[in-house]
């Protein structure tokens, strides 16, 4: 009886330790308000002597929390919890918290530095005239490839890679919006296609090209090609730059039928606590100086034309990475489908994936 | 001496265990698994089931499920067969569970290593004139890392009945002139048949549902539940159509625990007086 009582109250006892445990952490990691500033990025994603050097020169104590997918992103933004100041989303994951009112106005009046972004980056679909989110990073999706272990193929179409000679040589990023987006665009379609048809021709296409996958996954991709255990990558251009950084003799190619160009830009959630702050950040962020600092630590493409500049020219210059203007045409943005749509992309990429047997 | 409703009150903390952490998430995960996307109520989810492509991967699933318990077994019966057999088999049965101690995906990372193609196993391969072979994200990868991290679990139940089996049966078995193979199949393999169940439900269980080696290993090339409900909940956010998959996997799992249950509560002697 006593022992069962002393039981229950320890019970008890723990539960409200770990209660106000919570409350506690949750107030060091952001609720202070107004002399804290809580960022929300992807891993790897910022210079981190740039966070030390905002701390000095604003002021504000940086609490510095990642990420690893826009979902898991918006699902703890939507949750509340911590109140994040900043958040680093990519294009389709803005029109998303726009439509779910989770993001605050940004006052472009104290963002001076926004003058130094590129217009081409400015007033885009996805947030028409920067209400919300202020550019950050730029990309695009193409083919790794390692020359020395293939017989001269360029990637210059897509088709290439439906080449019976590469058989069991490509890997595969774990994404449907951009593996079928690649079917998509080997026929000739919008990767942002939600005709019926048009996905079924894909996913037929895609069926083709199953005796040359190798593997489908995630991050793993770098190190396999950075040790030349396959010769083909359909991946990120910033994963892309990472492994060329490690082994010198991959390249990489965006094919001509057209592929996406993806933006992450930096916005303010509706959770912010030190609005005033969030804005110093971003501005921060776009000084010439700090971007090219921050392009040269994390190997992205910058969309800040003065920091672009006064970076090295042999990495600005190098198309793979800064397509000119008339290259970017072919390319596209993803647009939010819906959750409905999402589904149905992600049902014909589990379809493809069991095919791959 | 206790009274009937002291015991009930000892059991409270159990019931109330029991009701938070294992009812409740059922339940909820059965709520969920009758709305769609936008909230409403929906039967669509179970006759989404039942399209080609969530029947082909539950069939897949049990396949490679399948092929996992059999191999585990094959090889974890004998190996718990000759563990009784030696000296000091605490200590080898220990040397056995130590590697289930190291993390899963440490080990699952390791063999991407192993089984690469400047791996320790293609170079080994080289020696006998094998050209490099692709032996990652293949299914015998797959299978062969899923057997490995099984066998223990495999291991355990299967010893622990043999262990507990009187020798003495064994030797009457000779005695009145039955042949190996009939000692094995009429007393042995009766004697401890619960421990192999065990085992069975050990491993067939978790195969069905096993995940990160799916992608590690087999590159994404093998489907298992498990993969389909993580991608449901984490990517296309449809916690409906991700609960309807969890509900069926707990049907399956139960209908696998009935299966192997123990009927006969009287073989659970082993052949010794109680």
């Amino acid at each position: 009886m006593k022992e069962i009582i002393r039981a229950s109250i320890a019970i008890v006892a723990v539960c409200i330790i770990l209660f106000g445990v919570n409350k506690y952490l949750n107030q060091s990691s952001g609720n202070a308000g107004s002399d804290t500033l809580t960022i929300f990025n992807w891993g790897e994603y910022i210079d981190p002597d740039l966070i030390t050097q905002f701390e000095e020169e604003s002021g504000y104590r940086v609490v510095y929390e990642t990420f690893d997918s826009n979902e898991a992103m918006m699902t703890k933004i939507e949750q509340g919890g911590t109140s994040y100041d900043i958040a680093v989303p990519s294009e389709y994951a803005i029109d998303k918290m726009k439509e779910n009112d989770l993001l605050l106005e940004i006052d472009h009046s104290k963002i001076p530095n926004l003058s130094n972004i590129d217009p081409y980056f400015l007033d885009l679909a996805f947030d028409p005239k920067n209400k919300y989110s202020i550019p950050y990073f730029w990309g695009t999706v193409g083919v790794v490839f390692n020359p020395t272990l293939l017989d001269g193929q360029t990637f210059e179409s897509w088709e290439t890679l439906w080449d019976p000679s590469l058989k069991g040589e490509i890997l595969l990023v774990d994404g449907a919006r951009e593996i079928i987006g690649m079917g998509l665009n080997s026929l000739g379609y919008s990767l942002n296609s939600t005709d019926e048809k048009e996905l079924k021709e894909a996913t037929a296409k895609l069926k083709e090209l199953t005796p040359n996958v190798k593997a489908i996954i995630g991050d793993e991709v770098t190190p396999l090609m950075i040790n030349e255990e396959a010769s083909i990558a359909i991946t990120f251009s910033g994963q892309a730059a990472d492994m060329m950084w490690e082994n010198e003799d991959l390249d990489y190619a965006v094919p001509q039928e057209g592929s996406n160009l993806w933006f992450d830009n930096m916005v303010i959630p509706k959770t912010a606590a030190n609005v005033e702050g969030a804005h110093e950040f971003i501005n921060f962020m776009l000084d010439a100086e700090v971007s090219a600092q921050n392009a040269d630590y994390v190997g992205y493409s910058i969309p800040n034309s003065a920091a672009v500049e006064l970076m090295d020219e042999e990495v600005t210059s190098d198309e793979r990475f800064y397509p000119p203007e008339e290259a970017r045409e072919n390319l596209e943005v993803y647009k939010n489908l819906g959750l409905e749509m999402l589904g149905k992309y992600n049902e014909l990429f589990l379809e493809f994936k069991m095919n791959t047997n | 001496m206790q009274t009937k409703t002291t015991k009930t009150f000892y059991l409270i903390p159990y019931y109330v265990w029991i009701v938070l952490f294992v009812v409740a998430p059922i339940a909820l995960i059965a709520y969920y698994s009758f709305f769609d996307l936008s909230g409403n109520f929906t039967l669509d989810n179970y006759l989404n089931f039942f399209t080609s492509v969530y029947l082909k991967l539950t069939l897949s699933s049990f396949w490679y499920a399948f092929l996992i318990t059999f191999f585990t077994l094959v090889i974890a019966y004998p190996t718990a067969y000759l563990l009784t057999k030696t000296r000091h088999k605490q200590l080898w049965l220990l040397l056995i569970i130590i590697p289930s101690w190291i993390n899963l995906l440490l080990k699952t990372y390791a063999f991407i290593g192993i089984f690469g193609l400047y791996g320790p196993v293609n170079a080994f391969l080289n020696v006998f004139g094998f050209g490099e072979t692709q032996i990652l994200f293949t299914d015998f990868s797959f299978v062969f890392v899923a057997v490995y991290i099984f066998i223990p679990f495999m291991i355990l139940p299967i010893f622990n009945s043999l262990d507990k089996l009187n020798p003495s049966l064994i030797d009457a078995s000779r005695d009145l002139g039955a042949s190996s193979w009939t000692t094995f199949s009429k007393v042995i393999l009766p004697l401890t048949i619960n421990g192999v169940k065990a085992g069975i439900q050990a491993v067939f269980i978790p195969s069905l549902s096993l995940f990160m080696i799916t992608r590690l290993i087999a590159g994404n090339k093998v489907i298992t539940l498990g993969t389909a409900i993580e991608q449901q909940f984490l990517v296309t956010q449809n916690w409906g159509m991700g609960s309807t998959i969890a509900v069926f996997l707990i049907i399956f799992m139960v209908i696998i625990m009935i299966i192997t249950g123990q009927r006969d509560k009287g073989a659970n002697s082993n052949g010794k007086n109680k």
